[in-house]
């Protein structure tokens, strides 16, 4: 009985130390590659296009969108207690923060994640992936290497981008709506929020962007059993990535608040 | 060329390869003629490394591919080229890009020899103005030789070649083997080829194998073969699903 509650603990314990152990040897595989072959220009500048020009539209609806609800919600309950006019202060670093750098990793887990490991997975099935081998290409130096530098590129300009949007909504977002001192509201708004507030966002993203495009590319060169794999690699690598996001953020924030702590000192 | 000792090989419960014992000389053209499902691709895999056996030894030039790094196994997939079942190609490649790719990741960078290297290619697998198409709008015979082409293009000194010309008419099949025959005599290119066509075994092979259950089940020239009056052979030469034996 209890034996069996421990082995039927184990397994998944067991399967998912292995998984780990997967996604650190492929981004070892991949630094060392980064650092000892020749980068392959054409595809990394593909990826850049594919992952960071492309998400744009993505990234700034959602941060726009975000900002702008995030305002109005603020203000609702401040304005209670006459301290309306803090409201760009609370959402600007809220903003840089946390809203930004998730909901940007989430969205790209979702557009480009998903399409990474569907991509990947489809050429491992269809045995595109051997036929790179086979024709002397390691395809970590061909696939995944261009794809994992885009991102680190990406995903911060993505999440600054994501913040300056959700800041110039939420503005918008105050003076029309929400008849706030346009002034009041920046003066406020600069007053609280400092560079660390920015750092620490745009710190987040980079390190979202470096589990999404590890995990998606995994599961990509992990992929079996044809169409219903390559599905099931595609939601598996969007999930895990997500999930990934959202717990990590946790213990980011906790470790980056001791780096860049919050508050105005 | 190569060697292959004892070679073993199970995927999940099945025993694929039962201690496969195989030597290509250099400039010779070995059929492997076998039953569909019995093992011939994986045991192809196995000569470039893009599967580990689970025991045996496999020389390739000279040199033990058991236990290389895929890095390390780069040098010999240089020398030996591959034409997978399926054909293999890059579907977001045109036909073109997807021939000149192993030409330019050995770094040739001159478009236009390039180009001109490409419709050489071309013109042997009888594919003359297809560099534009996609591979998806290619019929799977038209594939097969595209993959051809790209195996061929850097004059490796052995190719192996997975059902070159399953799916093909019979006209495209005979230069197939016309071609295979032309790239040993003029180049002395080493060839393996699996096949479970018999004309074109008979046409190409200095020797064929007939792998059976994991094994090679017999071994020598095609003269040899058609003499041999083992029941399982001669169930496969005259394609007899009820053995006489039975
Ligand atoms: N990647 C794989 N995973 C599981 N089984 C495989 C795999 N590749 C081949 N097999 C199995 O190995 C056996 C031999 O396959 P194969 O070498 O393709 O046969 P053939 O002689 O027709 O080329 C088949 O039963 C096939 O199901
Ligand atoms: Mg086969």
């Amino acid at each position: 009985m209890i034996a069996r509650f421990f082995i039927a603990l184990g397994a998944p314990l067991v399967a998912f130390v292995h998984y780990l152990g997967e996604l650190v040897l492929l981004a070892a595989d991949t630094f060392r590659s980064v650092f000892t072959h020749r980068l392959r220009w054409r595809l990394f500048l593909q990826q850049i296009v594919e992952i960071g020009l492309l998400s744009q539209v993505v990234v700034i609806v959602t941060g726009g969108f975000t900002g702008a609800v995030f305002a109005a919600q603020t203000y609702f309950q401040f304005n209670k207690i006459g301290m309306g006019s803090a409201t760009g202060a609370v959402v600007a670093v809220a903003i840089c923060r946390e809203l930004a750098p998730v909901l940007s990793a989430l969205m790209v887990s979702g557009r480009v994640g998903a399409a990474m490991s569907a991509e990947i997975g489809t050429m491992k099935v269809t045995e595109q992936i051997d036929a790179l081998r086979a024709l002397a290409v390691y395809p970590v130096d061909y696939l995944v290497v261009p794809r994992v530098l885009a991102m680190m590129i990406s995903m911060p300009l993505l999440t600054a981008e994501c913040i300056g949007f959700g800041i110039i909504a939420s503005y918008l977002v105050a003076i029309v709506f929400l008849d706030i001192n346009g002034t009041y509201y920046v003066a406020n708004m600069v007053q609280w929020t400092r560079m660390r507030d920015l750092i620490m966002g745009v710190s987040k993203a980079f390190v979202f962007g470096i589990l999404i495009v590890f995990i998606s590319c995994h599961k990509g060169l992990t992929t079996r059993e044809g169409a219903v794999g390559v599905g099931r690699a595609t939601t598996e690598a969007v999930v895990i990535s997500s999930l990934a996001v959202l717990i990590s953020n946790f213990f980011l924030t906790m470790a980056l608040n001791i780096v860049y702590p919050a508050g105005y000192q | 060329m190569i060697a292959v000792r004892d070679l073993r090989k199970a995927i999940g419960e099945q025993e694929i390869l039962r201690g496969v014992e195989l030597e290509v000389a250099v400039g010779e053209t070995l059929v492997i003629i076998g039953r569909s499902g019995g093992g011939k691709s994986v045991l192809l895999k196995h000569l470039i490394g893009l599967m580990q056996p689970d025991a045996g030894e496999i020389w390739v030039s000279g040199k033990s591919i058991i236990g290389m790094s895929e890095r390390q196994l780069t040098a010999i997939r240089q020398k030996v080229g591959i034409l997978f079942q399926s054909g293999a190609l890059f579907d977001s490649m045109t036909v073109e890009d997807n021939i000149a790719f192993p030409l330019r990741e050995a770094g040739m960078r001159d478009g236009k020899a390039m180009r001109a290297r490409v419709n050489e290619v071309l013109e042997v697998v009888e594919l003359e103005g297809e560099n534009a198409k996609m591979p998806e709008s290619l019929s799977g015979g038209m594939r097969k030789r595209v993959g051809l082409a790209r195996a061929i293009i850097r004059q490796p000194s052995c190719v192996l070649y997975d059902e070159p010309t399953s799916g093909l008419d019979p006209v495209v099949s005979d230069s197939i083997n016309r071609l295979i025959r032309r790239l040993q005599e003029r180049f002395q290119m080493t060839s393996v080829v699996v096949t479970h066509d018999m004309k074109s075994a008979v046409h190409v092979g200095d020797r064929i194998a007939y792998l059976h259950e994991g094994r090679v089940y017999f071994q020598g020239t095609p003269a040899k073969l058609k003499q041999c009056d083992d029941p399982i052979i001669q169930d496969f030469l005259l394609g007899r699903s009820e053995s006489a034996t039975h």
